[in-house]
């Protein structure tokens, strides 16, 4: 009984604490249909008849900005992104376990190695090789991302590949399968798990990355979310805060959508990460 | 087996072996040996030995950046880790609707940091308004501004790391505890974190390679105005490359010491905190 009563006070606690904590992101929707010389007037009243201005500042978000485009190009280069490295690193990881010689482990420990290192390291120079290498296009991003996320996906997926046991594999290869035919119908349903863990991992990063795309991108040709949104803040004239407000709701929306329609595998994507990190 | 698999390694390895050359080993092989080049374009890079590390060392604004980093690490790692941590111990309480506050606390956390960076700068600079104030009049407001942002960000995700360690501990473990006579700090403190150690190491070395790395938030939220004052490593090293004509050889030795740093401290932080852990 007394349990019972301590449980629901931190749950009335935690509800005021929850309200707080996502306050931040009504406050920008609020703004976003307010004129936007109000907005950094007073940005915690709620649109009066004064202030209300409806979806123009959206209207000009995507006129103006090009906004839409850019939901376009991040989403061509974060699905492209995840599917490719999903497959490619899946077979990386899954050869270099069962294949076990000094080269093998030696490319494990490279891609162990390619986690810690962080981007600055190698911003310069690999714009510089994407520009001549001409993958400055979000197709070419797609082998950009390949190659600087295949650490953690090849970690993921070699952590899973060990404990899978390789009887079912030598069964199925007896029986005739090709090892491309043995990865595809037996040790690729065996891994879904891990897939969609990794694919969460990726695609929470490809999404929301910046300064990646921002160095390697040509900027006259495309835009992504967050570059679009950090030009528009940028020093080209006055700071239209309405379409800024409009693009971070724009922004977000997809993100929530995506988060509450498969929330239980973020989350136990994050914890398995976590566990193999 | 072994052998038949071998003959397919041009499909299996091709594709990831050479995305990884060209997005990887290519761009750090070079970004090392630049750092010793004085160059504006690679096709004009000259050697020059250390003096781009010298310059790099003597640069204030370089070192005002690495206290600036460290003293933001400092205080995301201790208040991150401690509130995800309090709040995944209440969370694994049978408080109603604990669920539900899973999902909201872990949300800010999908959120990318450009967005993350100007959704707040409305709020602190709506706050600081009021008493005529800005964000980016004081390096005081862009610190905390910043560590708030932050700790927004990511308390979520280190709470849903500790609620797995946490549910991954013998419920037997605290009760035994409990008829030997332990109150609840010393079950706390002799039980439950012992038992969490492995969790502690992966969120504490997230949190300081995370805080270390800070780059999006850093230029959303302050650009590091006032006058540099704000400006972390990351970003620091981003400008000596790109707003400053001639200083690409400084940035690129910037970069490899940074690399180090956040390398070795990672490494010393995993064996401080491995060594610490218990056989279960």
């Amino acid at each position: 009984m007394k349990n019972r009563k301590k449980g629901w006070i931190a749950t009335a606690i935690l509800t005021i604490v929850a309200v707080f904590y996502v306050s931040p992101l009504f406050i920008v929707l609020m703004n976003s249909f307010k004129k936007k010389a109000f907005i950094n007037l007073e940005p915690f009243n709620m649109p009066s008849e004064k202030t209300w201005i409806g979806g123009e500042n959206y209207a000009n978000a995507i006129s103006d900005y090009g906004f839409l485009k850019a939901v376009l190009w991040t989403l061509v280069i974060t699905v492209g992104s995840v599917v490719v490295i999903l497959i490619c690193t899946s077979m990386f990881a899954w050869f270099i376990t069962r294949v076990s010689n000094r080269t093998t482990r030696g490319l494990y420990t490279l891609c162990v190695f390619s986690m810690v290192v962080p981007f600055q390291m190698v911003m310069f120079t690999l714009s510089l090789v994407t520009d001549r290498l001409r993958l400055n296009t979000p197709w070419g991003l797609i082998i950009i991302y390949l190659g600087f996320g295949a650490g953690l996906a090849v970690f993921m997926f070699c952590g899973f590949v060990k404990s899978i046991p390789i009887e079912i594999e030598e069964a199925a290869m007896i029986d005739g399968c090709s090892p491309l035919r043995t990865f595809f119908s037996v040790v690729l349903p065996i891994m879904k798990p891990t897939y969609i863990s990794v694919g969460i991992l990726e695609t929470m990063w490809i999404w929301n990355d910046f300064l990646l795309p921002y160095l390697t991108l040509d900027l006259n040709k495309f835009s992504t979310i967050p570059i679009t949104i950090q030009r528009m803040q940028g020093s080209y004239g006055r700071v239209d805060m309405g379409a800024i407000m409009a693009s971070l709701v724009l922004a977000i929306i997809p993100i929530i959508v995506f988060y509450l329609s498969c929330q239980k595998y973020i989350i136990k994507g994050v914890a398995a990460g976590a566990v193999k990190g | 087996m072994e052998k038949s698999i071998k003959r397919y390694f041009p499909i299996f390895l091709g594709p990831t072996f050479l995305a990884f050359i060209i997005g990887f080993i290519v761009p750090f092989l070079m970004g090392l040996y630049l750092s010793l080049c004085d160059f504006r374009t690679v096709t004009d890079a000259k050697f020059v030995g250390f003096s781009n590390f010298a310059k790099a060392f003597q640069d204030a604004e370089f070192l005002h950046a690495f206290l600036f980093t460290s003293a933001f690490t400092v205080v995301t790692v201790v208040l991150i880790n401690v509130i995800a941590f309090a709040v995944a111990m209440v969370l694994t309480q049978n408080v109603p609707g604990t669920n539900i506050f899973r999902t909201t606390f872990f949300m800010p956390n999908l959120i990318g940091g450009i967005v993350l960076g100007y959704i707040w700068q409305l709020i602190f600079n709506g706050i600081l308004a009021r008493y005529d104030l800005a964000l980016k009049i004081s390096a005081k407001y862009g610190f905390w501004g910043l560590v708030i942002v932050l700790c927004w960000q990511q308390i979520g995700y280190m709470m849903i790391i500790y609620i797995a360690g946490l549910q991954s501990i013998p419920g037997d473990l605290n009760e035994a505890a409990e008829i030997d006579g332990a109150g609840a700090w010393q079950r706390l403190w002799n039980v439950t974190i012992p038992n969490m150690m492995p969790s502690i190491t992966i969120c504490t070395f997230l949190t300081l390679t995370n805080g270390f790395k800070l780059f999006d938030q850093n230029l959303s939220l302050t650009a590091g105005e006032p006058m540099k004052q704000t400006e972390g490593l990351a970003l620091n090293i981003f400008n000596t490359f790109y707003a400053r004509v001639g200083y690409q050889g400084v940035g690129q030795a910037k970069a490899v010491v940074f690399f180090i740093l956040v390398v070795g401290l990672g490494l010393l932080q995993l064996r401080m905190t491995r060594s610490k852990e218990v056989q279960q």
